[in-house]
């Protein structure tokens, strides 16, 4: 087991898939001679030429539809965008084409490709620089949505997304490209739709995906030193979300905090909430709190800008919020 | 730079094909023709809903670029003007008609509709019906082409209104960029939807556009079958030889309004006739019977046979049973 980066889990990922099948390709802005904006590409235009790492001109639409039209003539295409902020210009080729040529041909055409790039609140941005788009994309039926939070999942999960023979978004996060964990050395895959428990515990289930799976953690060490224990579900994936696991842990702990980074309205946070609250009624002990960000833009100002998204301290008062503790 | 093409020639010389290839066009045009008018018929009785855009007198444009190409590695995408694109590539009246009933019988199992007309086998890749959304995506068709070292051509069609999409222009530099084989036709039927092209375009002619992206551009007559047949001909072959892209400006008309809910009183009806007197049909007739390769007799036949196509495409989809309504949790994820 090597320890390393998410940023190079990723480039992992990629390296090893595009040796596996010759139709994987990489393009976007940056992914070439600049080796990736945040470097998740560095290196792989001089393994595998400009044929298969394609710089891009900033017209995210143009290159994202040409990545659909690639992927329906038989490619393999990854679509790296800059930020998810920029992809809002591309969102008709995801939502009204990616997501759809299957469906409107009536099952005649699939299209493989993976959507992918960072997204989330960074750091210093401003309003349209940090921001969370997983409830824009995963409301779409005919797109996989996956959001994986450790280096082992970034690389399991991308090289799925890969392989799968449906239009794939990947959520990264520039916050997290360089935070380290183990990845084996051998050969692995993450499947998409399951969920993973990242730290058991029996008086609480944390509901989390993406960076936010730190802080979660982080909570879950501060209130076992109060001796509440706090399950951790990464859902990591979003689209096929794996209910089945969630309900398992929640009638485990009687008690449910989602914790999702995006605006609070109709969120996965809000959707996974209501689940909750639907399916395991009986089981619960007390209300579904939900941590999201404040339902505000992005501040410059750091002291706003982390007081506006979810942090530890929130979360705990949550816990304690489910748990009636005062 | 590269420098554009004049206007496209009149072809004066039918005689050079033999009557098989012209009446296969003629065939063509006719099955089109009379297959859109039965469709409104359909859509005045409720038959088909929604949107519904018919393609006559642009007959010409579809049949005389499909007939340049070689659908085995060649592929087309276009708008959602598409019947006249799915019948010109082969599919069957009765799949297309059985589409815009919606039944599970029609070529996309009655979840595509007029718009999205698709037929993977044939190469025809769609019915799009966002302004312009086929742009990019059949310049993907055209990179994977490429890629695979196949020869294949695409060719995209869309509309004048879509010509202002950033997706077109988008689309064109990547392909000039990337040296695709994309030919990008502009069926200008001088109306995007009710808005004369001249109140929203600062140019006419639209091949202009292609010396932005430093590409070859041409103007072609699109009432024309024959004489569009050869420039698409040519522009092909330079394309799969080259690896690169065209624009060209194809000049049509369409009949009938942007769809069957448009009354189109934004033209005259003199403006109208002007152009149905170079209609497609006739005027491939006309050269035919100067040239004594088809008779009145014949080409009456000929018509009467299309009628009947059309008609049994109806009956067919009179017959073909509703999707069952699990089916619409069918085609989503493959």
């Amino acid at each position: 087991m090597a320890e390393i980066a998410i940023r190079d889990a990723l480039r992992q990922a990629l390296e090893e898939e595009m040796n596996r099948d010759e139709t994987v390709f990489l393009m976007g802005e940056e992914v070439g001679e600049y080796n990736g904006a945040y470097k998740v590409s560095r290196g792989l235009l001089d393994t595998f030429g400009p044929k298969r790492v394609l710089d891009t001109p900033i017209a995210e639409l143009g290159f994202t539809g040409l990545g659909v039209g690639a992927a329906i003539a038989g490619l393999r295409p990854v679509v790296e965008w800059m930020t998810f902020n920029f992809a809002l210009l591309a969102l008709d080729q995801v939502i009204n084409n990616a997501a759809k040529m299957r469906h409107m041909s009536g099952g005649q055409l699939k299209c493989p490709i993976v959507f992918r790039g960072p997204n989330g609140p960074a750091e210093f941005l401003s309003s349209q620089h940090s921001q969370a788009f997983q409830s824009f994309l995963v409301h779409v039926p005919g797109l996989k949505v996956v959001a994986p939070a450790t280096a082992y999942d970034a690389k399991g999960l991308l090289k799925s997304a890969i392989r799968d023979d449906n239009p794939v978004v990947m959520l990264e996060s520039e916050m997290a490209y360089g935070w380290t964990g183990e990845v084996p050395d051998e050969e692995y895959l993450v499947p998409i739709g399951k969920a993973d428990i990242k730290r058991e515990g029996s008086d609480v289930t944390l509901i989390v995906h993406s960076k936010p799976l730190k802080m979660a953690l982080e909570a879950a060490d501060e209130l076992a030193k109060q001796d509440i224990h706090a399950e951790v579900l990464d859902l990591r994936s979003l689209r096929p979300l794996d209910e089945e696991a969630i309900y398992e842990s929640v009638r485990k702990t009687h008690r449910c905090v989602v914790i999702d980074e995006s605006w609070p309205m109709a969120s996965v946070g809000s959707h996974v909430a209501w689940l909750v609250s639907k399916n395991c009624f009986d089981e619960l002990d007390a209300q579904v709190e939900l941590v999201a960000s404040e339902d505000v833009p992005m501040p410059y100002n750091h002291r706003l800008e982390l007081a506006v998204q979810p942090s530890v301290e929130k979360i705990i008062k949550a816990v304690k919020t489910v748990l009636y503790i005062k | 730079m590269a420098k554009n093409q004049e206007s496209s020639k009149k072809s004066e010389s039918p005689q050079k094909y033999d009557k098989k290839f012209l009446t296969g066009l003629l065939v063509d045009m006719l099955n089109i023709r009379r297959f859109e008018e039965k469709a409104a018929q359909m859509y005045g009785l409720k038959k088909i809903g929604g949107f519904c855009h018919l393609y006559n007198g642009q007959e010409a444009v579809a049949v005389g670029s499909v007939a340049a190409l070689d659908l085995k590695r060649d592929y087309i995408l276009t708008s959602y003007r598409d019947h006249g694109h799915a019948l010109a590539v082969g599919m069957s009246a009765d799949s297309v008609m059985a589409e815009l009933f919606g039944k599970i019988t029609g070529c996309s199992r009655g979840k595509g509709g007029s718009m999205h007309m698709f037929d993977a086998e044939r190469h025809m890749l769609g019915g799009n019906g966002i302004v312009g959304a086929q742009i990019p995506i059949a310049t993907g068709v055209a990179f994977a082409s490429k890629y695979k070292g196949t020869d294949g051509v695409t060719l995209c069609y869309f509309g004048d209104g879509a010509i202002h999409q950033g997706a077109f222009h988008e689309s064109l530099n990547l392909a000039a960029v990337w040296k695709l084989p994309a030919i990008y036709i502009v069926e200008n039927n001088n109306f995007g939807m009710g808005t004369a092209v001249r109140r929203v375009s600062s140019v006419d002619d639209f091949s202009v556009k292609a010396a932005g992206y430093d590409i070859p551009g041409k103007v072609v007559n699109g009432m024309d079958v024959l004489s569009l047949y050869e420039d698409l001909k040519e522009v092909i072959a330079d394309a799969r030889k080259n690896s690169r892209p065209w624009l060209l400006d194809v000049k049509t008309y369409r009949y009938k309004g942007h769809s069957m809910s448009d009354p189109a009183k934004y033209r005259t009806k003199e403006e109208l006739e002007k152009y149905k007197e170079q209609d497609p049909i006739l005027l491939l007739k006309a050269r035919m019977l100067k040239d004594k390769q088809i008779t009145e007799d014949e080409f009456k036949k000929l018509d009467d046979e299309a009628k009947k196509i059309a008609q049994a495409s109806v009956d067919f989809a009179e017959k073909s049973e509703e999707p069952a309504l699990e089916t619409m949790y069918e085609d989503i994820y493959a």
